[in-house]
């Protein structure tokens, strides 16, 4: 597979580093006690220090610091048992320290890196740059009022984790794919909710363009990308526009640019030139941030079983294909959930419900799997009795589509409506008979050699038993009568 | 005597002996706060504050439970945030900011008993040497010289504490130190000021100048009154990082007036250009002071002494720049308003800060600048570190070290102003300890040709202010220091 773009002049790579900001799940900000639920009142989750007052001092959340070297652990990063807490100066309203404390020099977490599963079946490693803390910044409104900009600082102070990757990724389905498994990971270990709509994770993203085989080009950021799909579009769009530019003979100036969702395109919010100084330096207010061995033994203990090591297990131990395996590990809940049905039942035919049906009906409505109507352990019921043969899999997917619906259990709608299959030879002898006899012409038909009619045939007879006959007892009887 | 006069040890005991209530000890000093307003020392009265807290005090007292501080009127510095009472750190920037929130230095004093008389004059965010920078217009030393009547700098940035505690309108003050500004005007103004270890007393609270220097400190008019109450004001606060947890001594136990067998060191560096003579001869006089009480006396050098200044105007402006970003008009304090946001920001950061501190605050954003930060303020962090290192090194040798506190008496007003290299030279002597985080008290320890008070500096081992305070009480004892300046409140 070739990810090249085709220009005018010959063929062209794009090469695209991503900045995942996501935020850390935590009650209390980075430094100070304020709370940080999604939603609330705007200015009612401020404490003093979110708010800058005079004389203020940042205090350190532990549990900020924990979730970052989780989060470094679960992506196979390198954990700096001394980094340190810089300023990062700029002026803006909704920054009101007049700098965002950060992590510059030293970051909590140094480099590492992760496997990427892409829709060929190929495997990517994508390298890790760094993680570090960091402030989040408060909200500017500026349509509330005609002619002044509103400031919300519940966001103010919020923990933010910046994971960095390297230019690693080829391709905007590359940097979507990237994206959805950091993602899963924070997911997984719950340290970020991952949530994009809410903001709780957002790119920025870093595009050049080269020739294949060529150094580097200059990239342009993409400020601010929040849902996978701007990502694509954004990506895509800018990689194109570059092209264009180089081969009409311009140069790319490097600059931050902003992705307009409503026009498909991005525009400069920024050059080089116009480009903030930030001064960093050590944050005066804080100590180094000094962490023991034991600490981070301790955090290592603490992380579940992750993505990767989860699908190994269940190609393994349950016999899936990678494919499978993979959508199923995406998210936690939903392997959990395929563990529980899989559970000392036919864990492929577990998986054929949990992608096929569960999924299929899950996504039409928009559900996710925490609030499926159908529970894993009632999913499992369905499927023991397919197993027993109390009903047919073509009944099953009728009472799973009741079970979608009303929430009642497998066995209480096939003893309601009279589903289980019938299994009783006479019965089903009868019922071919009776179709045989119907339709003599037919019968003349097939054995002058039309052997496609025992699919007809077939069919009559299940439609005749209201689909509850057996359909392996119907397909061995009806040859059986019909051959003569 | 007057009840102005008395120090806080001794109020403690009247206080104790019921020769006079909280109530009438705190008016007589709201009477002298008053009468001192020629000197302009205080920029915001609390009288009534003061009156309502020697009430409690009276009450506390009567029911048996006496602090540290009980009934002793205080006055604080404007960098204290203090609820309810304006907070402007004398900046025109912080109009009319009335904080919501009291800082723990004051909170700590409160609570050992201590009454608040008022908040007093300084530099502008603390920038000065002169108490010249403040929005709220200079503070006059109650001293002037023999035979001439400019009016004198009490020196700063805690000019306001230290004028009010010389004039007897305050039996102390909290005064903050980044470079000197405790100990600077103390030497200038004829009084104890002393600053503590880095780390030893909160910054919660105080509006920040240079976050990895300031600390919060006593100016009393003697060491033991000091050292009661650098315990009330001092410990450990979980609100502040920097802020370290460890038991807050007795400090006034170590006042034994004991040194026998103390090594006491004499840096040769701290000499500079022009120094008068008489400085250099009170500090030799210090030494034979000491000499006198058993102290072994050991000639120390402390290499990178004359690194420390040019390095201190590098640090401080940088933390500076970034600490001071937050008075951008847009949330508290003044606002000029303009054609855009950056027109806002300009026009407001443009009237609402004074010459120096947009001197400063260039300085710091220049040195932090991408290109310059490795050859300033990199360069001068690991300055910083041999500067320490210096002091390090010689705890080997000596328990205490023993310096002039200033290379001058008080200036008159309008002098060096401009010239603020000639200015940011008052801190030679003071900025060193200040970089190594160090305790260093001055102690006021003779006068001047033309009777102007000199201070002699002791400066101590980290969290070792009782060495430094038992160094210091035997050289009060020694200079027997009993000049008064010419404006006293009550008698001018």
């Amino acid at each position: 597979m070739s990810d090249l773009l085709k220009g005018n002049t010959g063929e062209w790579e794009m090469v695209i580093g991503l900045e995942i900001h996501a935020q850390v799940i935590s009650n209390a900000k980075l430094f100070s006690g304020a709370a940080t639920a999604f939603g609330a009142e705007p200015n009612s989750q401020v404490s003093l220090v979110d708010a800058a007052m005079p004389g203020m001092l940042p205090v350190l959340n532990e549990e900020s610091v924990r979730q970052a070297v989780r989060t470094g652990l679960a992506l196979n990063s390198k954990i700096n048992h001394h980094s340190v807490f810089a300023r990062k100066n700029y002026f803006y309203p909704d920054l009101p320290q007049g700098y965002q404390i950060s992590q510059y020099e030293l970051p909590v977490v140094g480099e590492g890196k992760i496997e990427i599963d892409l829709p060929n079946g190929d495997i990517k490693v994508v390298e890790i740059e760094r993680l570090h803390l960091e402030q989040d910044a408060g909200k500017s409104m500026h349509d509330q009022h005609p002619t002044k900009t509103y400031i919300d600082l519940n966001r103010s102070g919020v923990t933010l984790m910046e994971i960095v990757s390297k230019p690693d990724m080829r391709s905007a389905e590359e940097a979507v794919v990237y994206v959805t498994k950091v993602r899963s990971i924070l997911r997984y270990i719950e340290s970020c909710d991952g949530n994009m709509q809410e903001g709780s994770l957002r790119c920025d993203a870093n595009v050049s363009v080269r020739r294949p085989g060529d150094e580097l080009g200059t990239r342009c950021e993409i400020k601010n990308l929040n849902s996978l799909r701007f990502l694509r579009q954004a990506i895509d769009h800018e990689a194109m526009r570059q092209i264009e530019v180089i081969e009409d003979g311009g140069l790319i100036p490097q600059e931050t640019r902003l992705y307009d969702p409503d026009k498909g395109e991005t525009r400069s919010m920024r050059s080089k030139e116009e480009a903030y100084d930030y001064r960093y330096f050590p944050d005066p207010d804080l100590l180094p941030l000094d962490l023991s061995e034991d600490f981070v033994a301790a955090m290592k203990a603490s992380l579940p079983e992750l993505p990767d090591v989860r699908k190994s297990r269940l190609v393994s131990e349950f016999g899936l294909s990678a494919y499978d395996a993979s959508v199923l590990v995406a998210e936690r809940e939903t392997v959990d959930y395929f563990e529980t049905v899989a559970n000392g039942r036919d864990a492929k035919l577990a998986a054929n419900w949990v992608i096929s049906d569960l999924f299929g009906r899950l996504n039409k409505t928009g559900t996710p799997v925490s609030q499926s109507p159908v529970k894993a352990e009632a999913l499992g019921e369905l499927i023991d009795l397919i197993s027993d043969q109390t009903i047919s899999g073509r009944i099953a997917k009728d009472v799973f589509a009741d079970m979608f619906e009303t929430g009642k259990g497998a066995a209480a709608i096939v003893e309601d409506k009279g589903l289980r299959q019938v299994t009783d030879t006479g019965t089903i002898r009868a019922q071919v008979q009776a179709v045989i006899d119907a339709n003599p012409d037919k019968v003349v038909d097939y054995r002058a050699g039309n052997q496609k009619l025992v699919g007809w045939f077939m069919g009559q007879v299940m439609q005749a038993s209201q689909g509850k006959a057996n359909p392996a007892m119907v397909n061995q009887l009806l040859k059986e009568i019909i051959s003569g | 005597m007057k009840l102005t006069e008395l120090t806080i040890a001794a109020a403690r005991d009247g206080l104790a002996a019921g020769d006079f209530t909280g109530v009438e000890l705190t008016e007589a000093h709201v009477v002298a706060m008053e009468a001192s307003r020629p000197l302009n020392a205080f920029v915001t009265e609390t009288a009534e504050k003061a009156r309502d807290m020697a009430v409690a005090s009276d009450a506390r007292r009567a029911s048996g439970n006496v602090g540290a501080m009980e009934g002793v009127p205080i006055a604080i510095k404007d960098l204290f945030c203090t609820e309810g009472v304006k907070a402007a750190a004398c900046s025109h920037i912080l109009d009319g900011f009335t904080p919501p929130y009291e800082s723990t230095v004051t909170k700590n004093l409160w609570r050992a008993g201590a009454v608040m008389l008022g908040k007093t004059n300084m530099d502008e965010f603390a920038m000065g040497s002169s108490n010249m920078s403040s929005y709220d217009g200079p503070v006059t030393n109650p001293w002037r010289a023999d035979g001439d009547d400019a009016k004198r700098v009490p020196g700063g940035s805690s000019g306001g504490s230290a004028a009010a505690v010389a004039a007897f309108a305050a039996m102390g003050a909290t005064g903050t130190d980044t470079g000197g500004s405790i100990r600077q005007p103390g030497a200038f103004t004829g009084v104890v000021g002393m600053k503590p270890t880095y780390g030893r007393c909160s910054r919660w609270g105080v509006i920040a100048f240079a976050s990895s220097l300031d600390q919060a400190g006593p100016l009393t008019r003697t060491v033991r009154d000091a050292s009661i109450m650098l315990g009330a004001m001092a410990g450990h606060d979980s609100k502040d990082s920097t802020s370290v947890d460890r038991p807050v001594p007795d400090f006034e136990a170590s006042l034994t007036g004991d040194i026998r067998g103390l090594r006491v060191g004499v840096p040769k560096e701290y000499v500079v250009d022009g120094m008068p003579g008489e400085i250099e001869a009170l500090w030799h006089q210090g030494v034979e002071w000491l000499k006198d009480a058993g102290a072994h006396i050991v000639d120390i050098s402390l290499p990178h002494t004359k690194y420390a200044l040019p390095t201190y105007y590098i640090i401080a402006p940088a933390e500076a720049s970034s600490n001071l970003a937050r008075y951008d008009g847009v949330r508290y304090g003044l606002r000029v308003d303009g054609e855009s946001l950056q027109e806002m920001y300009e026009n407001t950061r443009s009237e609402g800060f004074g010459a120096e501190v947009k001197r400063r605050l260039l300085i710091g954003t220049y040195v932090l600048s991408a290109g310059y930060y490795d050859a300033y303020y990199l360069k001068a962090q690991k300055v910083r570190s041999r500067i320490a290192q210096d002091f390090h090194d010689s705890w080997e040798t000596v328990d205490a070290v023993l310096t002039p506190t200033a290379p001058s008496a008080a200036f008159a007003q309008g002098e060096k102003m401009d010239d603020p290299i000639a200015m940011y030279l008052n801190d030679v002597f003071t900025v060193p300890a200040s970089l190594a985080g160090l305790p260093a008290i001055s102690v006021p320890s003779g006068l001047s040709s033309d009777g102007l008070p000199l201070g002699l500096q002791i400066i101590g081992r980290p969290f070792d202010e009782e060495t430094m305070f038992r160094v210091a009480g035997v050289i009060e004892q020694a200079a027997a220091f009993t000049a008064r300046p010419q404006f006293i409140t009550g008698e001018a």
